[in-house]
């Protein structure tokens, strides 16, 4: 217990005097510890920038690599580039080269062509000159002719004032004004005053007489009560070109009378009419052709073709009716009554001949009944002969 | 016996009348009396014996109205007032010939001096009238007739159509074939004041049949009746690109040529405004002319005439070079431009200066060798100094101004551009420099020739402001030269090289 409390009551300064030997070392420690770590950070910095430095060097190295890795990308990039641009431009050129060739080409060909250009102006400048020396000419031509016209009329006035002092001529005994004895030769105006003829005094006007208008005696003078032919003239209708032939001939020549030739000229039944006509005349004068009653009788053979028509004729009449027959022309009622008549003489039936014969000419009063009745009875008496027409 | 003394009376009244109306009639041919006669009132007077009852005095007192209502649109308005319109057209139709001439002389008369006079010519019905009357026999009624038509529809287009309405145009037509040539004159002229106002009116006139016979009266030598027939197919002719075609169709050409050289100055005139009008409106229709030979023609009459005459012609060629490039050289060829130069300088006209100038413009615009042509003659001072004068109109200096532009941009004959340095305006100046700028970069004699003629030191000499398209040009001048010779030319060089002899410290031996 006594230590106890010895080491109690001791306690505070054991505890002081454990705290100051071990503070002691405090005191050093510190210091110690300062350099220790000192020391220690020093060599730790050495070593951390050794590190650092490692690092350094190994990032340097990765940069490096990575660096030129990139350049090289970059060079490839700015290689390929430039290599595209290279052809590029190559094939620019070329196609330049090309189009320029043709587009030359199609402008010369297809759009302007230089040479048809030049031609084309030196073609407008000959025009032009050609028409320029035409209009020239033109206006010279119109020029001379009003200096011809000019003169033609100065000629025509000259002409008529001569004409009008035709009473200032020389004559044999008294030279004229213009044809003084003084001069070697005569004026020019005696000459013309010999050639002029004298002017006549004016007779007096016949009046005309003023045509009749159509507004003189109609009340309404307008134009559409007259329609006009609804067809115009033609509108180009061109002046005709001369030169023309005489009037006279042309008129002649229009008008010119009809001369048929002597077929053409003949009616178509002209020779029956002129057969008709000699037989009108033939009864008209009374002629009788016949020889029967001058010439002596002669025994005439009859032939076989006269035979034939007497029989045709007979056969005709036979057929033919009365009344018809009538309506026949006189000549050819007479011929073939003759016939039938001769026929009826020669089959010697004289009785039915003449009863025939009136009851052909019943009522008829022609004098061809008459002459028939006559012959008849003549023939008849003097023999049976057939008389022939 | 009371009875002879009674219808003495009257005989004394109607003389007196017949007096006074032929003296009327007389003192209005001379325009000093017409004043003096205005003032008595005569038309009052005048206008009740145009009811009279003999016929002599009813035409006489119709002839003096018309020469009253020729003179002055006062008496023409009084005419109109007094109401007697109406009795005019109603006897108009009725009468002889003779009045029938008179009272178509009044109608012209009073319809020729405005819209509004001629429009109540119309009111009154006298177109039906008119018309009727042309298809009279007589062609001194018919020529009467067809002028008081043609001032009528001179005014204005409703006008015209009104008269076309009436049915004139075919009777004109039938006018125009008469032998006549008073009427052919008349009837002519008629035409024309009809189609000239609008395609539609110039149409109905065409579907007539009418070109036909004028294509055939150009060869007529009546002078007055060839301005007549021009100026119809010029006014059909300007309307569209088909009525020109149906026009040239009628083979006019090279017809019209001669009328170039007729002696009247109004033909030659008219025949260039033919084909002016004819060349305006397309390329094809001026390649037609100048395959013709028309240009030459043309530019031979310009040569021939003074004044307005020339005017037409002077279009013609700016029309004909506007339309191409090829056009325009042979326009050159055909030496148009020495011609055109003339004009430009010698016409007292302004008007006349500034169709020359547009037509040089359009000769000279279209390639370098166009402006090497115009610049050659030396028109290009003439045109700067019309720009310049402060005495050109205005429409002047404007055409002058183009014309000096759209050269000036393709000109590259530098010796005509020379003088252009020295008293050019800066607007102007700003051009020239830019084709120097263009020409001197190539082309080394120029270059040698720019410097001898001094143009490098007027150049030297322009102020432009730092830039400006001016400054641009005149460095890139500048480029073609060594710096030494730049530098010997700039301004203000003798000065710094006095200065250096001054500063400078000789060698002491």
């Amino acid at each position: 217990m006594a230590t106890l409390a010895r080491l109690q009551a001791r306690s505070k300064s054991i505890a002081q005097q454990y705290y100051y030997r071990n503070s002691v070392v405090d005191i050093f420690r510190k210091k110690e510890n300062d350099a220790a770590i000192k020391i220690q950070s020093w060599f730790r910095g050495c070593q951390v920038r050794a590190y650092i430095r490692y690092l350094h060097r190994v990032a340097t190295i990765i940069q490096k690599r990575w660096r030129g890795y990139l350049g090289r990308q970059q060079y490839q990039v700015i290689v390929k580039l430039a290599y595209y641009t290279m052809k590029m431009n190559l094939y620019n050129a070329m196609a330049v080269r090309i189009q320029r060739r043709w587009r030359g080409y199609k402008i010369r060909k297809y759009c302007f062509n230089y040479y048809y250009l030049k031609e084309y102006l030196k073609a407008v400048s000959e025009t032009s000159d050609a028409i320029r020396e035409a209009l020239e000419e033109f206006a010279e031509m119109k020029e001379r002719e009003e200096k011809k016209a000019d003169l033609e009329r100065e000629e025509k006035e000259r002409d008529y004032q001569a004409r009008k002092m035709h009473y200032l001529l020389s004559t044999k005994q008294i030279p004229g004004i213009y044809n003084s004895p003084f001069r070697k030769d005569p004026d020019p105006w005696e000459l013309r005053l010999q050639k002029a003829k004298p002017l006549t005094h004016r007779r007096p006007e016949v009046k005309r007489k003023r045509s009749i208008c159509l507004s003189d005696w109609l009340a309404c003078t307008s134009a559409r009560s007259f329609p006009r032919s609804g067809i115009l003239p033609p509108i180009d209708r061109k002046r005709c070109q001369g030169p023309f032939r005489d009037i006279s001939e042309v008129l002649e020549q229009r008008y010119k009378p009809l001369e048929p030739t002597l077929r053409v000229a003949e009616p178509i039944d002209g020779l029956t009419e002129a057969r008709a006509q000699l037989q009108k005349q033939e009864w008209a004068r009374n002629v009788n052709d016949s020889f029967c009653h001058f010439l002596p009788i002669i025994k005439t053979k009859n032939t076989f073709r006269q035979c034939i028509y007497q029989a045709n004729m007979v056969l005709m009449l036979m057929e033919l009716n009365i009344s018809e027959m009538k309506i026949l022309r006189d000549g050819s009622v007479t011929r073939i009554s003759k016939l039938y008549c001769h026929h009826l003489i020669s089959s010697q039936n004289m009785e039915k001949c003449i009863q025939k014969l009136d009851k052909l000419y019943k009522g008829s009063r022609t004098s061809s009944s008459v002459r028939l009745y006559y012959s008849l009875s003549m023939a008849d008496v003097a023999n049976h002969n057939l008389h022939f027409y | 016996m009371s009875q002879r003394q009674v219808l003495q009376v009257f005989e004394q009244y109607q003389k007196a009348r017949t007096q006074f109306v032929q003296m009327v009639a007389e003192l209005a041919t001379r325009p000093q009396n017409i004043e003096t006669l205005q003032n008595a009132g005569s038309i009052l007077l005048l206008l009740p014996l145009l009811l009279d009852v003999v016929p002599t005095i009813q035409q006489t007192a119709a002839l003096a109205l018309g020469r009253l209502a020729n003179y002055n649109d006062d008496l023409a308005e009084a005419v109109v007032k007094g109401d007697i319109l109406p009795q005019l057209v109603y006897s108009l139709a009725e009468q002889n010939r003779f009045y029938k001439k008179a009272a178509a002389f009044v109608l012209r008369a009073v319809g020729k001096h405005s819209p509004q006079l001629a429009q109540a010519i119309v009111d009154c019905g006298a177109l039906d009238t008119l018309v009727i009357c042309l298809e009279d026999f007589d062609p001194g009624v018919k020529e009467a007739a067809a002028w008081a038509l043609g001032y009528i529809a001179r005014h204005n287009a409703e006008l015209s159509q009104a008269v076309v309405d009436a049915g004139a145009v075919p009777l004109l037509v039938l006018c125009i074939q008469e032998p006549e040539i008073a009427l052919k004159r008349i009837a002519v002229s008629a035409l024309s004041d009809i189609a000239k106002h609008s395609p539609e009116l110039a149409q109905t006139v065409v579907d007539a049949g009418v070109i036909a016979h004028l294509a055939q009266m150009i060869l007529n030598p009546d002078a007055k009746l060839k301005r007549q027939v021009l100026s119809a197919l010029s006014q059909i002719a300007k309307h569209s690109v088909d009525l020109a075609e149906m026009v040239v169709e009628a083979e006019i050409f090279p017809v019209v040529l001669t009328c170039l050289k007729d002696k009247d100055e109004y033909v030659k005139k008219n025949a260039s405004t033919l084909i002016r009008e004819i060349a305006k409106h397309t390329p094809e229709l001026s390649q037609l002319i100048v395959n013709a030979g028309g240009v030459a023609a043309v530019i031979d009459c310009i040569g021939s005439c003074k004044g307005n005459i020339r005017l037409p012609g002077i279009m013609l060629l700016g029309y004909v070079a506007a339309h191409s490039e090829n056009l325009a050289m042979a326009v050159i060829i055909s030496k148009g431009v020495p011609q055109l130069s003339l004009c430009l300088s010698e016409e007292p006209e302004d008007h006349i200066k500034a169709a020359a100038a547009w037509a040089l413009g359009h000769i000279g615009r279209h390639t370098p060798e166009h402006a090497r042509a115009v610049a050659v003659t030396n028109t290009l001072p003439v045109l700067l100094s019309l720009y310049m004068s402060t005495e050109s109109s205005e429409d002047l200096q404007v055409k002058s101004k183009k014309a000096i532009k759209n050269i000036l941009q393709k000109c590259t004959y530098l010796p005509a551009l020379e003088p252009f340095l020295y008293d050019a305006p800066p607007n102007i100046l700003k051009h020239v420099v830019g084709q120097f700028s263009k020409v001197l970069p190539h082309d080394s004699k120029a270059r040698r020739l720019f410097v001898t003629s001094g143009g490098l030191k007027k150049v030297q000499e322009i102020k432009a402001e730092p830039g400006s398209l001016l400054q641009e040009y005149i460095n890139s001048i500048n480029n073609c030269y060594p710096e030494e010779i730049v530098r010997y030319y700039s301004p203000g060089y003798s000065e710094t090289l006095l200065q250096r002899v001054d500063s400078y410290q000789p060698l002491t031996n």
